[in-house]
């Protein structure tokens, strides 16, 4: 068997490509502003929306990390089809879940949490 | 001989059939296990199970996650009355600890990949002393709440002292226990054992935990959690109840859960990076063979990704 044309060219540049360090500096920088985002933004009271906007903030902190320091903008796809698969998995069972509680909301909302008595008590 | 060549003396041991020509120029190499053909091979290969690996780890918090969503969606206000016993600050420190860490950790990858070894023993050290920092600050958090009687399952016993009394005087005055709060706090509680949760609610500084103090009305008389249970929020001790805290039981289960399991991970992560800084000062890494700081990095990437969705929806509570 033959090294193939890939080996060669992965092994000429060292088995894979050293991220700059100015790309990491940049990036630490903007997740770090993002951070103070996140807490800056519960000052402000948009109600329902703080949710969504820290989970968007998270998100997007998520995908510089995912991206840059975890390498996959400049690796091969199957690595991100796999992280992204994952995600999508956890979507659809946290999203099939919530329709199921969003359907029985009436029934089990009606009955605000009751004081509960932890177990062995 | 060389060390690392008797070690690896086995893999130039080829069974019949195999063709003696395949991949030795690298075959040499004693980091090139038989079974690969060549070094980009291996690497592709251990980096594509670790991807896996991360993938099931993703799943396991996201089940986490969604006992969370469940349960705010079907009890809000569990939450509204559980979260303001988690200090803000503390969780945005350890936020922010972490990111660090990831930075200086993907920093000793670079390292590695370009022969420096002393800087990729720094950065790893670095790296280690980010999630040791993290545990010390979750250690305060979780002694914090575990002194309040707030415990996981079965050892959940809050606080029962009365809201009149020495005790809750004393509490009381030490009614935040971040070390900001002035002397002004004292005098913040005396005022609200007189005055109706929202005088309280103002005298809250600015950028510190609001609380939905102004929303709670008056809380039926009983035995009241002492006000130092909030860590950075002023807590009208008239406000949060035995009772009402008790309803908070399931919320504190998932953090406990939540953050517990994130912890083992980080400790888990630590004992990893203890193991590269080892083999990094014994100069086993190269731009050939980085591997296990490589995969140790993505390790800790991902606890500090999952942390990066914790810390919004556990602390940042509005």
């Amino acid at each position: 068997m033959s090294t193939s044309h890939a080996d060669i060219h992965a092994q000429s540049h060292g088995l894979a490509h050293p991220v700059p360090l100015k790309i990491l500096v940049a990036v630490i920088l903007v997740l770090l502003f993002l951070t103070w985002m996140t807490v800056a933004a519960t000052w402000v009271d948009l109600g329902e929306y703080n949710l969504w906007i820290a989970m968007g903030i998270a998100v997007v902190k998520a995908t510089l990390v995912a991206l840059y320091f975890m390498h996959l903008w400049w690796d091969n796809l199957v690595y991100s089809i796999v992280l992204i698969g994952a995600l999508c998995f956890v979507a659809l069972f946290i999203g099939v879940t919530l329709t199921d509680t969003i359907e029985y909301q009436p029934g089990v909302t009606s009955t605000p949490a009751q004081p509960t008595t932890p177990p062995g008590r | 001989m060389s060390h690392a060549a008797a070690q690896h003396q086995p893999r130039d041991d080829h069974g019949p059939g195999h063709d003696p020509t395949s991949g030795h120029g690298a075959g040499h190499d004693p980091n090139l296990a038989h079974h690969f053909d060549s070094l980009g091979r291996q690497y592709a290969s251990a980096k594509t199970g670790m991807w896996v690996f991360l993938a099931t780890e993703v799943l396991m918090f996201g089940g986490l996650f969604c006992a969370y969503a469940v349960y705010r969606r079907n009890h809000p206000e569990i939450f509204q009355i559980g979260h303001v016993f988690l200090d803000r600050n503390l969780g945005a420190l350890n936020t922010v600890i972490l990111l660090l860490s990831s930075f200086t950790m993907a920093w000793a990858v670079r390292a590695a990949q370009t022969n420096q070894k002393r800087l990729t023993v720094t950065l790893l050290s670095l790296t280690l002393l980010g999630a040791a920092g993290f545990m010390s600050v979750k250690y305060i958090e979780y002694a914090h709440k575990i002194h309040l009687g707030i415990a996981p399952g079965s050892l959940w016993n809050p606080g029962t002292e009365t809201g009149e009394g020495t005790h809750a005087a004393e509490t009381g005055a030490a009614a935040a226990v971040s070390a900001d709060h002035t002397a002004a706090a004292s005098a913040d509680h005396a005022a609200a054992t007189a005055a109706p949760a929202s005088t309280v609610a103002t005298t809250v500084a600015p950028g510190q935990n609001r609380t939905t103090l102004a929303h709670a009305g008056a809380a039926p008389a009983g035995m009241a959690v002492t006000p130092h249970a909030a860590a950075s929020a002023h807590v009208d001790p008239h406000y949060m109840t035995r009772e009402k805290l008790d309803k908070a039981f399931i919320f504190f289960s998932i953090y406990y859960l939540m953050t517990g399991l994130h912890g083992i991970h980080v400790l888990v992560g630590m004992g990893v990076i203890i193991w590269l800084i080892i083999r990094a000062s014994k100069g086993e890494f190269n731009e050939n063979y980085f591997t296990p700081v490589d995969l140790g990095g993505l390790y800790w990437h991902i606890v500090d990704l999952i942390w990066i969705f914790l810390f919004p929806l556990l602390y940042l509570i509005h």
